[in-house]
């Protein structure tokens, strides 16, 4: 089997009925997509598989032969964030990150599917999705914020407050 | 890790119904969130297994008033069909789940831990919906009702119905958007005036409302009698108490929405 992630062409030894998430960790190293619920219920293992969103713990990877897979990695660098990734450190729209992997997949397709800032189609599209920080608010302000396509100074956040990425991490 | 296992992909229809065979041992996956997650934590270790996505099963087709939806299609694709099926798929998970799972896998769903699944049984038989399906003894079209018994010996090949007149869906609110359907009532109004209504979340399987049907003149009568057409049961979404209590309350309210629609 084959998959490309993030634009790579990877040769797939797994068995078929593998899912796509154990594929990407276990066999790629691709270590975005989170194990969280392993039964569709919390999101953060969302992956774009031809540009869809799909829950990558309900997918079996033989189901996907051949189909072109986005992940994070895929998205931006550190030094050069992908516009939903500098909204969300803007925005403050991630605490403890576990769902966020699967939130920046959801909503770039949404964004990159024509979805505006209205905030109810916004919830509707990332309704799938569990924060067990309750960062909701925060995370609906960064996509509205994205999908109006808003520059972000990602060294101070939407409060004005200096960011972790601004200090390189050190907090 | 999963297990070894006999995989089959089928890349037709008619590939999908021969490698099915008499269906002994046979597990099918269509969207696979169903399968997926017993698969995954080893509760189901399947010997043969059969993947129907690239089998060409998953087209909606709408030709002279009847819609005819492949087994493999997505629920997302039903959400623009006219109620009362349309709002009952869009009732079902999140966009991202219905993009996925699939109206087979939706109707032959066994009962999940705790709750029934099977969202659309209720909306489909409302509407009349037969079904093709194979398996030992061949092809066989039937009224949905009469497959449920039989769902877990037979692969889906596609379900159909003639477009009501009228149609009308609804729903307890989901306390979480990936609940499976605590209690819906769909009712369609077809060409020659009558009224069919039907439950889920009444029972373990999609039940059709007879008793309430012939009272559909008084939705009060009505919605009274739908409670003799049910075997009420507690889950983990709701009691049988809560249930017989909403059960009349959703009856009126589809009867009204239905009235409103047509």
């Amino acid at each position: 089997m084959n998959l490309t992630v993030n634009g790579v062409a990877q040769e797939i030894e797994s068995p078929p009925l593998t899912t796509l998430l154990d594929v990407l960790r276990e066999e790629l190293g691709v270590n975005s997509p989170k194990v969280g619920c392993e039964q569709g219920g919390c999101g953060a293992c969302t992956v774009l598989v031809d540009g869809e969103p799909r829950r990558s713990c309900l997918v079996p990877v033989a189901a996907v032969d051949g189909a072109d897979i986005a992940t994070v990695e895929g998205l931006g660098t550190p030094e050069d964030l992908a516009p939903i990734q500098a909204a969300f450190v803007h925005h403050y729209a991630a605490q403890c990150g576990f769902c966020t992997s699967g939130l920046l997949m959801a909503a770039k397709a949404y964004i990159d599917g024509g979805g505006t800032d209205d905030r109810e189609a916004i919830a509707e599209a990332l309704g799938g999705h569990v924060c067990r920080c309750t960062g909701y608010v925060k995370i609906l302000d960064a996509v509205a914020a994205a999908a109006r396509g808003d520059e972000f100074d990602i060294s101070v956040t939407a409060e004005g407050q200096y960011t972790t990425m601004h200090s390189g991490g050190e907090t | 890790m999963a297990a070894v296992t006999d995989i089959l992909i089928p890349a037709s229809p008619e590939e999908a119904v021969s490698a099915y065979g008499d269906g002994a041992g046979v597990t099918v996956i269509g969207g696979g969130t169903i399968v997926m997650p017993d698969i995954s934590a080893g509760r189901l270790k399947p010997a043969k297994t059969i993947l129907l996505a690239r089998a060409g099963m998953s087209a909606v087709t709408r030709e002279g008033g009847r819609v005819t939806i492949g087994a493999a299609t997505p629920l997302e694709a039903l959400v623009d069909l006219p109620a009362p099926v349309g709002p009952c798929a869009a009732n079902v998970g999140d966009c991202e789940i219905r993009g996925q799972a699939t109206v087979g896998g939706n109707l032959c769903a066994g009962e999940g831990p705790g709750a029934p699944r099977g969202d659309l049984q209720g909306a489909l038989i409302a509407v009349g919906a037969e079904v093709r399906s194979a398996g030992a003894g061949g092809e066989t079209t039937e009224p949905l009702e009469d497959f449920l018994g039989k769902r877990r010996e037979r692969l889906v090949l596609d379900v159909s119905f003639v477009e009501p007149a009228a149609g009308a869906f609804v729903a307890l609110d989901r306390p979480h958007t990936h609940e499976y359907t605590t209690l819906a009532v769909s009712a369609a109004l077809l060409a020659d005036g009558s009224v069919r209504l039907a439950a889920t979340g009444a029972g373990w399987w999609g039940v059709r409302l007879t008793s309430a049907e012939a009272a559909a003149s008084d939705p009060e009568a009505a919605g009274q009698a739908a409670l003799q057409d049910v075997t009420l049961h507690d889950d983990v979404l709701a009691s049988a108490w809560y249930r017989g209590q909403a059960l009349p309350v959703l009856v009126r309210r589809a009867l009204a929405q239905l009235r409103g629609d047509a």
